[in-house]
């Protein structure tokens, strides 16, 4: 590790740091950014001024902005993400659980979906502008023109009601043992998969035809070597940076994913849970819920970037 | 007489349709947007073309009434979206400095929290009107016509007619728009499909989390979501919506494709 290197990452993850200093800036002004004020758009125009009074106090919304941002931040910080406003539960408490469900899911869609990508990228690549590259690219530009809901209900349209292969809901208990757990989350996999195969495999795709127009593939060819041949020990070696930035890329994108198709599977983690809290105006719960969504993306990009800094070859050995 | 290839035939009669249909929905409608007029889910039939829905509804006309309220919000965002992002692009590059510095960064900011994510935050304390939408969805996606609009003028600010055009004396209005705007135009006018796409496919995503166009108006995503119960019965109501926007989407896809190639064969590389 040169000295080189080691600046670079500790820059980029001091940047991160501060990317999400500023995202938590940006998610407290985004609930505050009303013309109005918070308390009366939370209960609507027909709130008694008793139960704004109360709300605000609750809110703690007397406080100067800044003040309730600090105390906020530094709760957060600590662990302590305050209570709903809909049941005065602990906000944390209710998280850690729907959180573990979330990334139990969003894992097992990566271990499904990437290997698959770079294995259709490089037939892709190994069969370029003839059928299978054809075929695989008009795949991948269906599902990318149907948004992650519609996907989902296609899905269980036709794997579980029509064939029933599937339960149409994915209902995970705590009791439940692991075997039906992985059932339970089978379809929403399916759908994840779908939804971010087609970025990843595009993006490994490019990354690799790009490698491939270089002169020492052309030296490789004229040797005689067969196309896998040079696809997996020339040109994989030199594309891994840019597709392990893409695979981190769709980790992120698969983070966002999550949102919906837990909504639409019923299942019970952090996106269904942010999303019946929009609906009920729960404020604190949003900003917790935003907070983390924006953290684990922060994270996973930082993540790649970094990746892509320690593949680089030229910046391990400086003139 | 421009030959137009096929696949791009296709996209234009598709969209043009979809816009038509939009344009003139209370003419094509058979029935009204929130009239009752038969059972809960019918089959397809001479009557109902499309069937009903959950509670009566004539699907095709609550189709044809929600694919206009798609279309516009998602029309409305993306001119937002895209007359701010390049005004501000252009601005960043032609004044240069700390000016190109402050918004970039901004930008990047804005970017490192998900798009969807951080319209439910900001959703959660708003009134939600379909102006909100349009201000939230359009703003939000300010970002990615930035950052695209911003390194194409990039390239352009050097090259030699604007070297020329500046050192004859003149403004920097005439510089962004005799000089850049043009040239930078067909690469914008590309992508200016993919983001209406974009907004089609988001605002669809926000009625279906019950988040967009509340009932009882119509749009694609919320006839998804009024008809959701019945995919369990094996009623094929939901995936009609569905059928609409990946049609829709594919079809701009093809056009702007075509717009891309066509440009850049005419203009040698750009």
């Amino acid at each position: 590790m040169s000295f080189v290197v080691i600046k670079l990452v500790s820059q980029r993850i001091a940047l991160g740091l501060l990317l999400l200093l500023a995202a938590t800036v940006l998610i407290f002004i985004g609930t505050q950014i009303l013309p109005g004020d918070v308390a009366q758009s939370i209960l609507g125009q027909s709130a008694t001024p008793e139960a704004l009074a109360n709300l605000r106090r609750d809110l703690g919304l007397n406080e100067p902005a800044l003040n309730r941002y600090f105390s906020w931040l530094g709760n957060a910080l600590q662990g302590d993400l305050g209570t709903a406003l809909t049941n005065g539960k602990d906000i944390a408490e209710s998280i850690s659980g729907r959180l573990n469900n979330t990334l139990f899911l969003a894992a097992c869609a990566a271990v499904v979906s990437i290997p698959l990508a770079i294995f259709l990228g490089l037939l892709a690549v190994r069969y370029r502008n003839r059928w299978p590259d054809k075929m695989i690219s008009a795949i991948t530009l269906a599902t990318i023109s149907v948004p992650e809901f519609i996907l989902g209900y296609i899905v269980m349209y036709f794997v579980a009601v029509k064939l029933q292969w599937l339960p149409s809901v994915a209902i995970v208990r705590p009791d439940m043992s692991v075997f039906d757990r992985f059932e339970a989350v089978a379809m929403p996999v399916i759908v994840l998969t779908f939804v971010v195969l087609a970025h990843m495999m595009r993006m490994t795709r490019a990354a690799i035809l790009n490698v491939m127009e270089s002169a020492y593939i052309e030296t490789a060819e004229l040797k005689g070597l067969s196309a896998f041949r040079i696809i997996a020990s020339h040109a994989m070696p030199n594309a891994i940076s840019p597709i392990v930035n893409v695979v981190m890329l769709n980790l992120a994108y698969l983070v966002v994913g999550v949102v919906v198709v837990e909504v639409v599977f019923v299942y019970p983690g952090m996106g269904q849970y942010l999303v019946d809290h929009v609906s009920k105006r729960d404020v604190p719960v949003v900003q917790a819920t935003g907070l983390i969504f924006a953290a684990v993306y922060i994270l996973l990009n930082t993540t790649a970037d970094i990746i892509a800094i320690l593949a680089n070859p030229r910046l391990r050995h400086p003139k | 007489m421009i030959r137009i290839p096929t696949s791009a035939l296709i996209g234009l009669v598709i969209t043009a349709a979809y816009f038509l249909a939009a344009l003139f929905a209370p003419l094509i409608a058979p029935f009204g947007v929130g009239e009752i007029v038969g059972d809960v889910w019918e089959p397809m039939s001479s009557k109902f073309l499309l069937g009903t829905d959950g509670i009566g509804r004539d699907l095709l006309s609550r189709m044809i009434y929600g694919g206009r309220t798609t279309i516009f919000v998602a029309l409305a965002a993306t001119i937002l979206s895209f007359t701010l992002g390049t005004i501000l692009a252009l601005t960043a590059v032609v004044v240069g400095g700390w000016v190109d510095m402050a918004l970039s960064r901004f930008i990047d900011l804005i970017m490192s929290i998900p798009t969807l994510i951080f319209a439910l935050v900001v959703l959660s304390v708003m009134p939600v009107t379909i102006l909100v939408l349009i201000l939230v969805m359009g703003l939000l996606d300010v970002t990615r016509v930035y950052r695209l609009a911003r390194a194409v003028a990039q390239d352009i600010n050097v090259m030699d007619y604007v070297e020329a055009a500046r050192l004859r004396g003149e403004g920097t209005p005439w510089i962004v728009f005799r000089e850049i705007l043009p040239n930078a135009l067909s690469p914008l006018v590309a992508e200016l499909g993919m983001r209406f796409i974009f907004m089609v496919l988001f605002v669809s995503t926000l009625s279906f989390l019950g988040l967009g166009i509340q009932p009882p108006d119509a749009d694609w995503g919320g006839i998804v979501k009024e008809n959701k119960e019945g995919i369990v019965y094996g009623i094929p109501a939901a995936l009609i919506p569905a059928f609409a926007i990946a049609t829709l989407a594919i079809s701009v896809n093809l056009v702007a494709d075509w717009v891309l190639s066509r440009t850049t064969s005419l203009k040698g590389g750009r």
